[in-house]
């Protein structure tokens, strides 16, 4: 590489002709270098590594005129979650004069309800009425509890007035 | 070489430093220019999102829905599918800053002006987007999302949403979906930080 001109240049000097100084064949890459090291700090900075990850959600079909009725659901495996707003959860079993309690989506809120509920009740039917001022970020977090707590059956369905009076009466 | 300079030999520095760069630059997807700001919410799901054939309906956190659809042809095509929908005609430059564009947030009536704007306008003006009509009267979201499905069977169809959008709009972005038999979609969400 360029270094090894170094040791020729002492010899070189002695011998009587004085040559012009041999020009190094050395480049001043600094320049280059600053010019790379912008390039790689552009690059590293608009890269996205991380790549957003997706939940895949199905959401059933709407039903056809001809379509036979569904299948009654005892309303004692009926669990039904409220999304209410400032990250509130209420919820309640069956649907007859429920008794509507309060929770949040923390890991000992939302998540041990559906951990007690699922081993209560084994053919568990979850209902997320998520509320007009509930946000988008509440309907993801419950979408995933689910997963975190493996429900197999939950619907997305809307609110009702009879829930919203319930949430309402219940002071909560 | 007068003595004493100090002289580093960079020359391994410099071709790590260009080898970085090559695959830097070839791995590069530049961050797509979105209209607007989206702080998606996190979620546990570990499922990627693929590449290509991606249709993304973002949603604001000022409850604005744009949509966007990857592949300039398939742009190109929707364009003019879209214009013959709504019997409007596009030139063929306004067919190309469409097709290269990023996200819609315009409605059909406002597009054509749009895309005759400079660029430069046209980015001023994306704070003051009123974004694509949802509302069930008037669902151009849904037009949109027919057309680019004709065009592109493979589409997947991807929601963006800000944490703090509103509900009721997300409700009815899915709603529009289902109505056009869209049962199956992705919610983009982040990656979980830390303790929920």
């Amino acid at each position: 590489m360029a270094e090894i001109q170094g040791g020729g240049d002492d010899k070189k000097k002695k011998g009587g002709k004085v040559r012009s100084k041999k020009s190094s064949t050395r480049i001043d890459m600094t320049p280059m270098v600053d010019l790379a090291f912008l390039l790689l700090t552009f690059f590293v900075m608009t890269t996205t590594l991380n790549k957003p990850q997706t939940m895949e959600i199905t959401m059933p079909e709407k039903p056809k005129k001809d379509d036979p009725e569904p299948p009654k659901v005892n309303e004692r495996d009926v669990l039904t979650i409220v999304l209410g707003e400032n990250d509130k959860v209420y919820w309640y079993t069956g649907i007859t004069d429920p008794k509507i309690e309060l929770t949040n989506f923390s890991a000992t809120g939302i998540r041990k309800v559906l951990q007690t509920k699922k081993n209560e009740i084994p053919k568990l039917v979850v209902l997320i009425k998520p509320s007009d001022k509930s946000k988008y970020k509440n309907m993801v977090d419950i979408l995933d509890e689910m997963n975190i707590g493996v429900i197999q059956r939950y619907a997305m369905v809307d609110i009702t007035p009879t829930d919203e009076e319930l949430i309402k009466d219940s002071q909560l | 070489m007068s003595k004493g300079t100090p002289t580093i030999d960079m020359t391994p520095m410099v071709d790590l430093a260009f080898l970085l760069v090559t695959f830097f630059m070839l791995t590069a997807t530049a961050i797509p220019d979105e209209p607007v700001t989206v702080d998606t919410p996190s979620s546990i799901s570990e499922i990627k999102i693929p590449e290509n054939n991606i249709l993304t309906i973002t949603i604001g956190k000022d409850s604005r829905v744009f949509f966007n659809v990857d592949g300039q042809p398939t742009r190109a095509a929707l364009l003019g599918k879209m214009g013959e929908m709504y019997g409007v005609q596009f030139t063929p430059e306004e067919t190309h800053t469409f097709a290269i564009m990023s996200s819609i947030g315009v409605p059909m009536g406002g597009l054509k002006q749009f895309l005759d704007l400079k660029p430069e306008e046209r980015k001023a003006m994306q704070p003051q987007l009123p974004g694509v009509p949802v509302d069930s009267a008037h669902n151009e979201l849904a037009d949109w999302v027919l057309q680019a499905r004709l065009l592109n069977r493979q589409l997947r169809i991807a929601i963006k949403g800000d944490r703090d959008a509103e509900y009721p709009v997300v409700k009815k972005v899915v709603n529009t979906m289902i109505d056009r038999k869209v049962n199956r979609f992705n919610l983009i969400t982040g990656m979980e930080k830390g303790g929920s």
